[in-house]
């Protein structure tokens, strides 16, 4: 008979799977699947300490539902992530609209943990778990003519209220250039901490690019298209000045309004100090040579 | 009526309430950012609370004389109060900003002289201090009514020196900083006396 016995314990007393995991053994995992190429860099290991699921799922900014960091945790969980379909298009062989587990199927989801770096100058660690780009774009097949990425978020304003004011022209869109997209740093998340991504980190399929500033990273995509011009993006389009279409973090150049040389890493409570920012965001040796010969301070 | 029974509510507050709510508040926020309350950004969101609230009570210390003209409320006894309040909030806010945000010297100054809306910010606490000064008795006896006034309407430019420095630091077109410049504006135009004479007939 059921019910004779009631715990004083309720599932509000179970360790959450974020903290009993334990974050070194993940990163000892991860070490492997980073590869190579973070050896190089020195001193980095210890600076890969993720934060903690509470702030990467509280802060953010995801405009849709709000521009106050904490309006996307609050209004999110208005968005409806199932069913979900990406309409990919533009230059590639096999076009179409596709399921979410049509993209899912056959994609190797690794966990990837990247420094996170905003434009405003705050960053985070983030253990990703997602797939790399160029495995889906391998797949759809990229035309000869492409050049270009152009990625869209979700326009749906019944379940986005930040949508009603146009803080930024709507939808949002962001772009990469094609070797950029296939560089294996690039990945679409699916999720984070090995949990489905939460609706306010950009469920349920988002990029991340972790040498550019945040906002590349597109969140809640809908739609994937190869282009051979250059496609627009958001903020490039609402401050081109201040937001380039290339947007690699970079310390040496400032945006308009602020430094970027230093940031603050979020967790570190009313008494953080700010550390330097990296180029690249740490990621200079596996990145860099995508824009050998460019002058950064121009093509910002 | 209802202009009656706030006035006389509004006499059985003493000003210096304004003053003991207001570092009461300061100090709870200080607490609840060291300690957790106020997310997972507890500088950017002290900043942010510090500068928020002078310029909400800028832009009130600016209603007082429009309140009483066109509405008959009366706020003249807390004018005082409200303006010191405001002065010693944009002072916290900048303290935050200074010593918890930006953290060095070198890179305050360069932020002052390289930052427009840092800029404008600055100038707008400049003009604030002999505001704050000469907010006692025995300033207006010394310089005399009519200097005081005209030293004190330094206050019209700092309202609208901090009301820009809030739009001018938001990202993309947001709705709150164009509120509180909206307002501003609204309560510095009541002060043309075109407008006056005509509001009043």
């Amino acid at each position: 008979m059921a019910g004779r016995y009631r715990s004083p314990l309720t599932w509000n007393d179970v360790t959450p799977r974020s903290l009993y995991l334990n974050r070194r053994q993940i990163m000892a995992g991860s070490g492997a699947l980073l590869g190579a190429g973070l050896i190089g860099n020195r001193a980095q290991a210890q600076d890969l300490e993720p934060n903690t699921w509470e702030e990467i799922t509280n802060y953010n900014n995801f405009y849709e539902f709000g521009t106050g960091k904490d309006d996307p945790a609050r209004n999110a969980h208005m968005m409806t992530t199932q069913p979900w379909s990406i309409q990919i298009d533009g230059l590639v062989d096999n076009p179409g609209t596709y399921s979410f587990a049509e993209i899912m199927d056959g994609m190797t989801v690794e966990e990837r943990i990247y420094r996170l770096r905003c434009v405003e100058a705050w960053s985070m660690v983030v253990p990703w778990n997602g797939f790399e780009l160029a495995d889906l774009l391998e797949r759809v097949g990229v035309q000869a003519g492409a050049r270009y990425v152009a990625f869209e978020t979700l326009n749906r304003p019944e379940e986005m209220p930040g949508l009603r004011f146009p803080v930024l022209e709507w939808p949002y869109r962001e772009g990469l250039r094609l070797d950029e997209a296939m560089h294996p740093l690039t990945i679409l998340a699916t999720g984070l901490y090995g949990e489905p991504m939460p609706n306010q980190n950009g469920a349920p399929i988002r990029l991340v690019v972790p040498w550019k500033y945040g906002f590349k990273s597109i969140k809640s995509i809908v739609r994937i298209t190869l282009t051979e011009e250059q496609p627009p993006a958001s903020w490039n389009m609402a401050q081109p000045r201040e937001y380039g279409f290339y947007s690699n973090v970079n310390p040496n150049v400032d945006h308009p309004r602020w430094s970027q040389a230093t940031e603050r890493r979020i967790g570190g409570g009313l008494f953080a100090t700010r550390q330097d920012t990296l180029m690249f965001n740490g990621y200079e040796d596996e990145v860099a040579g995508l824009y050998e010969g460019m002058d950064l301070a121009e093509f910002f | 009526m209802m202009v009656e029974s706030i006035n006389r509510a509004l006499r059985r507050l003493p000003p210096w309430a304004i003053y003991v709510a207001a570092a009461l508040w300061a100090s709870w926020m200080f607490y609840l950012g060291a300690t957790g309350g106020l997310g997972v950004e507890p500088i950017e969101a002290l900043e942010h609370a510090y500068g928020e609230r002078a310029l909400q009570l800028i832009v009130l210390g600016l209603a007082v004389t429009p309140l009483r003209r066109f509405l008959g409320i009366n706020l003249i006894r807390f004018r005082r109060a409200i303006g010191v309040t405001a002065f010693f909030l944009v002072l916290a806010h900048f303290a935050v900003w200074a010593v918890l945000d930006v953290q060095s010297a070198s890179r305050i100054w360069a932020d002052i002289v390289k930052r427009p809306y840092i800029t404008i910010g600055m100038a707008a606490l400049a003009l604030l201090i002999p505001l704050a000064v000469t907010s006692n008795n025995l300033s207006v006896r010394r310089l005399g009514s009519a200097a005081w006034r005209r030293l004190h309407m330094l206050v019209y430019p700092a309202a609208l020196l901090g009301a820009l420095h809030y739009v001018w630091l938001a990202k993309g077109f947001q709705l709150e900083p164009m509120i509180y410049l909206g307002l501003t504006l609204l309560l510095l135009a009541l002060r043309f006396p075109a407008l006056q004479t005509r509001l009043a007939s």
